[in-house]
């Protein structure tokens, strides 16, 4: 095993543009997780990008129209934000839940992106905040949407020797934040179902989390939502929530249950703030 | 960081009866609670680090404590104990002073002094000091590995090396490396040591590994290949077993049990009222902190095996037997064990044997540490139960027949399932007179990874039941479930199902009344009222369990055992406990030490207590059955009176007259060993048959009653405990700290196996053996749990104590379940109420 120590963004994304690319390691807590299969096999051949020492992308900027999160920007700096109290207060929530102490001092939001787990915690609340994705390599930056960036089960729009650098959130003023992690327990739990709602001048955004291959936003949902159509029961919000995700039943819970959780969530949350909802 | 506190609560197990949840008078009682205990526990290991400073002396420093209560709340009456959480200020004393009228032995001039030692190990385990089996250096040794047969039932065909390693450079071994027969020496010897041709499990061992680097053992274990001849398992203990499945006398049964007082039949016939219902309860593991670990050499052609167990001597007789060893030829060493509950019993064996055969093949030492994921997949498990109650009442409500059905599940091999029963159904028939009761109990093969030894041994499935069973009858009969329990709770002089009489002077009906008076389970009951018919999605309830449990062994158990333990008084005047009761963070070593010090009027400083080694220590029995405390604690009180008598001392003899007295011998003894010594005598008046079970079936029982409020939150369907109480009957406590830690302990445990922990099978196999998937509580799933002692000092006891390690198993799992069934009115008999669980009761019962 080989572990790379760039001194600079440069030079980490020059190292980056080599074949095989090395795999980056900020905080490291995904990467451990899965540590004994690597031993296994691929360890001694596989590469690693240690970036944690690039302290220019542990940042958190507060601009007039976007909020920036360096690319090392953990959960525990969010948590002590000012910035992102004030504005985005569902990062906090999100972040509260993840783990442990431990793991919201080590892990970043960007290596949440990354590891693209479909029951991922900083995921859907950024999503739920349009938040878009840095990703510089030797060749360029560019930017993209995060309700963008996902394509199937641990498929993204980052090529190898890309970083991410930062994650912009455009400002904007929220009438409805609401964020829930369904895990099997209160602290160090993987969600069962994740949702995040949210609604501002630019509507509605309903982000759901452990339902389907990728963290994805619910798009007949929000039509539905936007449509101002009568919802009495967690049922009539059946047929549009089939439509958008697609549960399995698997060692943590079952279809039935996390499709029915997911539509009971978002009926009782949103009965007192939506006349619709009744 | 405020905000923090505020959202997610850390939970708060300081918790003191006297402080109702919802209190009025005391608005911010979670806050108040929460920076109390941080402070108390704060301060406290701010001074234990202090200590720590110290640490590589090697007499640890002594905090002598004198308890006191925190002066909240309702006043102490003379039997409840308020306990100190953490470390007491000597603001007032009298509440936790021993009771001195039990103290006839002591002179009056010389009060003994009031022994409340602070936790033994706790510096060294809290400092990260302690060193477990996996810590400790090893030069030149090597690493242990398992293959298994990932089959669950089959002839053995092949076994088959791949060419990924290099196998001259490993030692292997199977069965045909055991010196003696292939069998696990336990109740029975159906287990083999090592899998020759047949595989009865999933996680069945066939081979053996060694090599000095861990790495090379993993690529070697995949590089074996276990060709088996498939059979058909027997997966569902429910099932009878179909004639393809058989595979042990013609129906598979273990072990079949009987228990029958009066004419049940009859009664039933003849009674106002009839309840049937069934129950069911699920395996549990026992995720220990530290996983099993062993390691074994040869030194002067001995065998020693040394590391993580409960009961070292049963290590002993596995190695005797499959090694074909006298005893002088093996020995066992307890290394800091981190954690147990039953599932240190008897596995150790095993690993132990496994480790021994390969270091006499590699003549080198072996270390075998099983990594989180072999540890939860390949050793034992709590016994999944179904219970089936069908209960006669007269038309006030009297209890007049009971009939009980008790099926375990055994696994693959008997291992503990005839005594797990046992216990099981003799608890069954729960704290209450009934004059016919009939109760059949059975343990079934499956091939399913043996279940073994859990904290309760059996009396949680089969009390989960009773107690659940308890509320349905009370809701068709239309009596209050709190009165329907005082009507029958047992009364001195009256039998339990076993035939034994109960005559202790317990007042059984105030454990009842103070349980429910500390959750104030009316008003609550009354506030849910409102609270359920106004909230949008949460839903609240309150229940409660009454509950016994039978401390030390079951029946002759105890005389069979025939324990012994040693005291020597050393040189300096100081004196040793010699026992093979081993410290698993229960507290063995700090009680023990109390009673010695306490007994002999001498310094806590002054008495040395280290890991049971068995070339040293007597056989004191297993560290099992809540017996050590009581049975072994007052083995620890007779030698000590053995050891002033070989001084020529009386009992009264105190203090340095003692230490004088053990420095003057050595004086003229020269090189010569000073002992005392006692035998396990059995209490009079106590009998028991094992032929037709009846009569005693335990010294004495520890009473009590748990209660529970939940909520229920119906967007997710998962249930919270917001708040529990539990107050229990336990004889003498010893020692505060320690015995509300065994409480709360407990109760963190019941919760999980109430709401969390499922073990989810295939082939008889834990599919989700890690942490992140088998969910075991945290301190943020926990209410506060309050807890309260009512003391009624048993005779045969140390001090007066009975047993304790267990009890707390057995309550919080039916009264969560009944506070669930309150909240939501589902049928909630089936344990662990996962909240897909608790999501198709909810159907079936809207349905
Ligand atoms: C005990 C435990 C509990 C956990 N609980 C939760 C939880 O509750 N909720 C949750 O969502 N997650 C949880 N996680 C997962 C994990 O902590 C998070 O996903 C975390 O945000 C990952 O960040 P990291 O910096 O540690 O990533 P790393 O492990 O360092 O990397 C993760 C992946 O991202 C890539 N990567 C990292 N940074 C970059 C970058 N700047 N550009 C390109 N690629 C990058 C890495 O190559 C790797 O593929 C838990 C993990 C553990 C061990």
């Amino acid at each position: 095993m080989k572990v790379l120590s760039p001194r600079s963004l440069d030079e980490a994304c020059a190292l980056l543009a080599r074949d095989p690319a090395p795999r980056p390691i900020a905080g490291a807590t995904d990467i451990l997780v899965h540590w004994p299969d690597n031993l296994n096999a691929k360890a001694e051949t596989e590469t690693y990008l240690d970036i944690s020492a690039l302290s220019d992308l542990r940042h958190i900027t507060r601009e007039d129209d976007v909020l920036t999160l360096g690319a090392l920007t953990t959960y525990w700096d969010v948590i002590q934000s000012q910035a992102c109290r004030d504005d985005f207060p569902m990062l906090l929530d999100a972040a509260r839940q993840v783990g442990s102490v431990q793991i919201q001092s080590r892990g970043t939001w960007a290596g949440n992106i990354v590891n693209a787990s479909p029951a991922a915690d900083g995921v859907p609340v950024l999503m739920a905040y349009d938040a878009t994705v840095v990703l510089r390599s030797k060749s360029g930056e560019m930017e993209v949407r995060l309700d963008e960036f996902y394509s199937g089960y641990k498929q993204m729009q980052r090529r190898p020797d890309q970083l991410i650098t930062a994650i912009r959130i455009p400002r904007r003023t929220y009438d409805t934040q609401i964020f829930e992690k369904v895990g099997p327990r209160r602290a160090q739990a993987i969600s069962k179902v994740g949702l995040a709602i949210t609604h501002s001048t630019e509507g509605w955004r309903v982000v759901a989390a452990a339902v389907a291959p990728m963290i994805l936003r619910c798009k007949s949902v929000e039509a539905l939502l936007e449509s101002g159509a009568p919802v009495r029961s967690p049922d009539d919000l059946a047929q549009a929530i089939d439509q958008d995700v697609a549960p399995i039943d698997d060692i943590r819970s079952t279809r039935e249950y996390r499709q029915r959780v997911l539509a009971r969530l978002i009926y009782h949350d949103l009965k007192g703030v939506l006349p619709a909802f009744s | 960081m405020r905000r923090i506190e505020r959202d997610y609560p850390i939970a708060s197990v300081g918790g003191d009866i006297g402080l109702p949840a919802d209190d009025p008078e005391c608005p911010a009682r979670g806050n108040t609670e929460r920076t109390e205990f941080g402070r108390v526990a704060m301060g406290a290991v701010l001074d234990m680090l202090e200590e720590a400073k110290d640490l590589d002396s090697p007499t640890p420093r002594w905090v002598q404590s004198i308890g006191n209560q925190r002066g909240v709340g309702s006043q102490p009456t003379s039997t409840l104990m308020h306990c100190p959480d953490e470390r007491p200020s000597a603001r007032s004393p009298s509440s936790c002073k021993p009771d001195a009228s039990r103290r006839q032995s002591k002179r009056a001039d010389q009060p003994a002094p009031e022994v409340c030692v602070q936790r033994l190990e706790g510096i060294s385990k809290l400092t990260g000091r302690e060193r477990y089996v996996d810590d400790l250096p090893f030069d030149d040794a090597l690493w242990g590995m398992t293959v298994r047969t990932r089959v669950p039932r089959g002839r053995i065909r092949q076994i088959k090396f791949g060419s990924a390693v290099d196998w001259a450079e490993f030692v292997v071994v199977d069965h045909r490396d055991i010196p003696g027969p292939n069998e696990v020496f336990l109740i029975e010897r159906d287990q083999p040591v090592l899998a020759a041709d047949y595989t009865r499990h999933m996680h069945e061992p066939v081979v053996l590994i060694a090599h000095p680097d861990r790495e090379m053992c993993r690529r070697a274990v995949a590089d074996v290949q276990i060709i088996v001849d498939e059979e058909p398992p027997a997966l569902d203990y429910r099932l009878p077993a179909g004639p393809e499945q058989i595979q042990r006398n013609n129906d598979n049964l273990f072990k079949v049990l009987k228990i029958e007082k009066g004419n049940t039949e009859r009664a039933l016939e003849q009674a106002a009222h009839v309840v049937e219902g069934l129950y069911e309860t699920g395996a549990q593991e026992h995720v220990y902190i530290e996983n099993q670990g062993m390691i074994a050499w040869v030194e002067d052609g001995v065998v020693v095996t040394k590391g993580s167990m409960q009961c070292p001597y049963y290590v002993v007789n596995a190695l005797k037997h499959a090694l074909n060893r006298d005893e002088s030829q093996v020995r066992v060493i307890q290394t800091p064990t981190g954690g147990g509950f039953g599932g240190k019993e008897d596995y150790p064996s095993n690993l132990a044997l496994h480790a021994a055969l390969l270091a006499l093949k590699a003549n080198r030492p072996v270390k075998i540490i099983y990594d989180r994921p072999e540890d939860m997949a390949a050793t034992t498990k709590r016994h999944p139960a179904q219970t089936r109650h069908r209960t006669g009442f007269d038309s006030d409500g009297k209890l007049v027949a009971q009939h009980i059905d008790v099926t375990m599940d055994g696994g693959a091999y008997v291992t503990l399932s005839p005594v797990v029963l046992s216990r099981g159904i003799i608890h069954a028939a729960g704290p209450y007179a009934c004059d016919n009761v009939l109760i059949d109990g059975r343990a079934v093969l499956t091939n399913a990874v043996p279940f073994g030894a859990f904290r309760g041994f059996g009396a949680p499935q089969t009390l989960f039941a009773l107690e659940r069973h308890m509320d349905v009858c009370a809701a068709q009969l239309g009596i209050d479930p709190i009165e329907l329990r005082r009507i029958n709770l047992i009364r001195d002089g009256q039998t339990t199902a076993t035939g034994q009489v109960i005559n202790d002077g317990t007042d059984r009906t105030a454990v009842l009344d103070q349980a429910a008076q500390a959750i104030r389970f009316r008003e609550k009951q009354r506030a849910h009222e409102s609270f359920n018919a106004t909230e949008p999605y949460l839903r609240r309830g309150v229940g409660l369990a009454c509950f016994w449990h039978g401390a030390g062994f079951t029946g002759s158990g105890e005389v069979a055992l025939k324990s012994r333990l040693r005291v020597q008084g050393h040189a300096d005047g100081r004196v040793e406990i010699l026992s093979s009761s081993t410290e698993m963070g229960q507290g063995t070593w700090t009680v023990f030490t109390q009673i010695a010090a306490e007994h002999l009027g001498i310094a806590p400083a002054d008495i040395i207590i280290t890991t049971p080694d068995t070339s040293r220590v007597p056989n004191s029995g297993p560290t099992v059955a809540s017996r050590t405390a009581m049975v072994v604690g007052r083995l620890v009180e007779r030698a000590c009176d053995d050891l002033r008598q070989s001084l020529g001392l009386d009992n009264a003899t105190r203090g340095e007259a003692v230490t004088a007295a053990i420095r003057a011998w050595h004086n003229t003894n020269a090189d010569q060993s000073l002992f005392g010594e006692a035998q396990y005598e059995k209490p009079p008046g106590i009998n028991w048959d094992d032929d037709t079970y009846e009569g005693d079936a335990y010294g004495t029982y520890g009473w009590a009653t748990y209660a529970a409020e939940v909520e229920i939150d119906l967007r997710t369907y998962t249930a919270r405990v917001i708040d529990f109480v539990a107050v229990q009957e336990i004889g003498k406590v010893l020692n505060n700290t320690l015995a509300r830690g065994q409480i709360q302990g407990g109760v963190a445990q019941g919760i999980g196996w109430a709401l969390l922990e499922e073990c989810k099978w295939e082939l008889g196999g834990m599919k989700n053996c890690q942490l992140t998937n088998y969910i075991i509580p945290t301190s943020a799933d926990l209410p506060p749990i309050r807890v309260a002692f009512l003391e009624n000092a048993y005779a045969h006891g140390a001090q007066g104590a009975k047993g304790i390690g267990e009890l707390p198993m057995d309550g919080p799992g039916p009264a969560i379940a009944n506070a669930i069934a309150d909240a939501i009115g589902v049928h909630a008999n089936i344990i662990p109420l996962t909240p897909e669980r608790i999501m198709g009761m909810m159907d079936q019962t809207h349905a």
